[in-house]
């Protein structure tokens, strides 16, 4: 099988964020930059299937220079090789073009995206991506079967769970409990630096990129108002006076 | 020109979502404020019914596709119908929750309608008559405005952060058929699996009360299943919880579960971590239950009570039942 796996480079959870003081971006000074988590879970699927199926599977990464870390990640996990498009943030619908581009000459049979990325918080690129591809999609999955040419995954909604049937190609975007993504082994390290990367710009893949969304200003978010702390050794006397204020002053009980 | 405020209803079931009446104030307090019109997409089947629900919430117009093809939602026939409606009418604004359905459908008309679009976001506003959506980014270290370069400008909405208001409008019915060909459609649901009936969906709980590694098992939940009973809440779970299998998946708050938004939330035995602060951070009113006085959760809490769960939880429980 021909299995395409896309990664996005972001902040470590844990990272400090800070907005530049002309609310255009965030300072990305001090930080950790690791793998979307959820991505993870879209490489790990990728490999399973290539073990099951044999194949190739091919990470790609839109991102600046230190997106290649990711793709080496990815690589050092077990991909067989890398693309690395080298346009630096732009929005969800050109991030997908970006990347529509570059699978269309990959030609695969199934495409893996994270449900979401945890940096922008959007959860658009993989359905906007299957779009400009014109193949079908199934997102936020949590399990996942291929066979004859049929992908059949797990979805949870609210209050349910679906099945839902596709035929392949398709875009699957992986959720939390599709998988237990492997880490990188050392020789998978080692190997990963010999693994080829095809390094192309917007030119190279013939795309001009028009931003549609447009970040007009950034702010650390709003501040909460300090909390009380209900205070005394008596657990009863506590609790009625937390009820006490839930009723009469905050009003939500 | 590109004119009107557009929403696309949710139903599930024959029933229209609580997000929709939502996006539908949210909607009306746009077109107010540009001097247009409100116009619903609703599709499904045998769901006319449904559009005086809309009216009732400031919709001028539904527009309708009614047909077995949208029995179950499907990624694809939903997002042909919708985009079609939209296209032909030359949509200025177009809004959706930011429900697991209106994620998926509304990403999906992004690629159609080559347009942008602003996800979850907790406020819109008018700017220059073009709509300025705000939206939290970086898990809710961030808030961004974001403006629309494309039409239609789009947004997600989150659910439970805009108010309902009703607002009786016309809500005249227009049927169309977005003719799709049967073969256009690729996608099946196989299989519909309900979780436990009469569980309170987290994403539209007026309240609730979650649980972390501090309940230490299963069988502990049961004293917060008590309150949540009383108070009409839903109980939630820190990843820790769903991590040792107390509690499921669907279950978790937070970064890697759900983005909820209640009017309050009871965080017992959780400490507060930032992945589990994504989740829940917007939620109006927040009280913290935690025996550690150094635990992060209390930088948030509206209201803290340091102390150990399994005492004040059970005690909480009595008050409430004197007061109610
Ligand atoms: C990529 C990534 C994604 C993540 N996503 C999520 C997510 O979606 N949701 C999430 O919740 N976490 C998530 N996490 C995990 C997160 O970092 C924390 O590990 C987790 O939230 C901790 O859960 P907890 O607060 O229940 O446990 P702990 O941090 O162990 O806290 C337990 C708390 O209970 C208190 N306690 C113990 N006993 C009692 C008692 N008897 N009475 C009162 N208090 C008591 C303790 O003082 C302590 O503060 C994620 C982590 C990563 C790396
Ligand atoms: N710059 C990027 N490079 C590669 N993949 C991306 C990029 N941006 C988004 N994606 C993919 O699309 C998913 C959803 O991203 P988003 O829509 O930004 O939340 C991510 O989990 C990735 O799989």
């Amino acid at each position: 099988m021909n299995i395409v796996a896309c990664v996005k480079q972001v902040p470590d959870t844990e990272a400090l964020i800070k907005v530049k003081a002309d609310g255009s971006g965030i300072e990305e000074g001090g930080i950790k930059w690791v793998m979307n988590p959820y991505d993870e879970y879209g490489v790990e699927a990728a490999l399973k299937l290539k073990e099951a199926n044999g194949g190739e599977v091919t990470v790609v990464s839109l991102g600046p220079a230190r997106a290649m870390e990711t793709i080496r990640t990815a690589l050092a996990m077990g991909a067989d090789k890398g693309v690395h498009i080298t346009i630096d943030a732009v929005d969800e619908y050109n991030t997908a073009a970006a990347l529509a581009a570059a699978v269309k000459e990959i030609n695969p049979d199934i495409i893996f995206c994270g449900q979401r990325a945890i940096d922008d918080d959007s959860a658009q690129v993989g359905s906007i991506l299957a779009e400009l591809l014109g193949i079908p999609q199934v997102t936020i999955v949590t399990g996942l079967t291929v066979a004859d040419g049929k992908a059949k995954a797990i979805k949870p909604i609210e209050g349910a769970q679906l099945v839902i049937e596709s035929p392949l190609p398709c875009v699957i975007t992986a959720q939390k409990g599709l998988n237990e993504p492997r880490y990188a082994s050392l020789p998978g390290i080692m190997k990963a630096k010999k693994k080829p990367v095809d390094v192309k710009d917007a030119a190279a893949l013939g795309i001009s990129v028009e931003p549609k969304a447009k970040i007009i200003k950034m702010t650390p978010p709003p501040e909460r108002a300090p909390g009380k702390i209900i205070g005394g050794d008596d657990a009863a006397v506590k609790a009625a006076e937390l009820a006490k204020l839930l009723r009469e002053e905050a009003k939500v009980i | 020109m590109a004119k009107g405020v557009w929403i696309v209803a949710e139903q599930r079931g024959g029933a229209l979502r609580k997000v929709s009446f939502e996006i539908a104030s949210a909607a009306r307090k746009l077109a107010d404020e540009l001097g247009e019109e409100v116009s619903a997409v609703l599709v499904g089947s045998g769901v006319e019914g449904l559009a005086p629900e809309l009216a009732k919430y400031g919709v001028d117009k539904v527009y309708l596709a009614d047909d077995a093809i949208y029995a179950d939602y499907t990624t694809d026939a939903y997002s042909a119908a919708v985009a079609k409606v939209v296209k032909e009418n030359d949509a200025s604004i177009l809004l959706l929750g930011s429900s697991v359905q209106g994620k998926d459908l509304g990403a999906s008309l992004v690629g159609k309608l080559a347009t942008g679009m602003a996800s979850d976001c907790t406020e819109l506003k008018i700017d220059g008559g073009k709509m300025v959506a705000i939206r939290p980014m970086y898990a809710g270290k961030v808030f961004a405005e974001v403006g629309i370069e494309s039409y239609p400008q789009m947004a997600t909405l989150r659910p439970n952060v805009f108010a309902a208001v009703e607002n009786a409008k016309a809500g005249e019915v227009v049927k169309f058929d977005a003719g799709i060909p049967a073969d256009a459609l690729k996608t099946k649901v196989l299989e519909t699996q309900q979780d436990a009936s009469g569980k309170i969906e987290l994403t539209e709980a007026d309240i609730i009360i979650s649980g972390g590694r501090g309940m230490k098992g299963t069988d502990e939940y049961k004293i917060l299943e008590e309150l949540a009973g009383l108070l009409g809440a839903a109980v939630g779970a820190s990843r820790a919880a769903v991590d040792a299998g107390w509690k499921p998946q669907s279950d978790q708050v937070g970064q890697t579960g759900k983005v909820v938004s209640p009017n309050l939330y009871i965080a017992c035995g959780i400490s507060g971590a930032i992945q589990h602060l994504a989740g829940m951070s917007s939620s109006k009113y927040i009280v913290a239950i935690n025996k550690d006085e150094e635990a992060p959760i209390f930088a948030k809490a509206d209201y803290g009570i340091v102390d150990d769960l399994f005492k004040i939880v059970p005690e909480l429980t009595a008050a409430v039942k004197k007061m109610l």
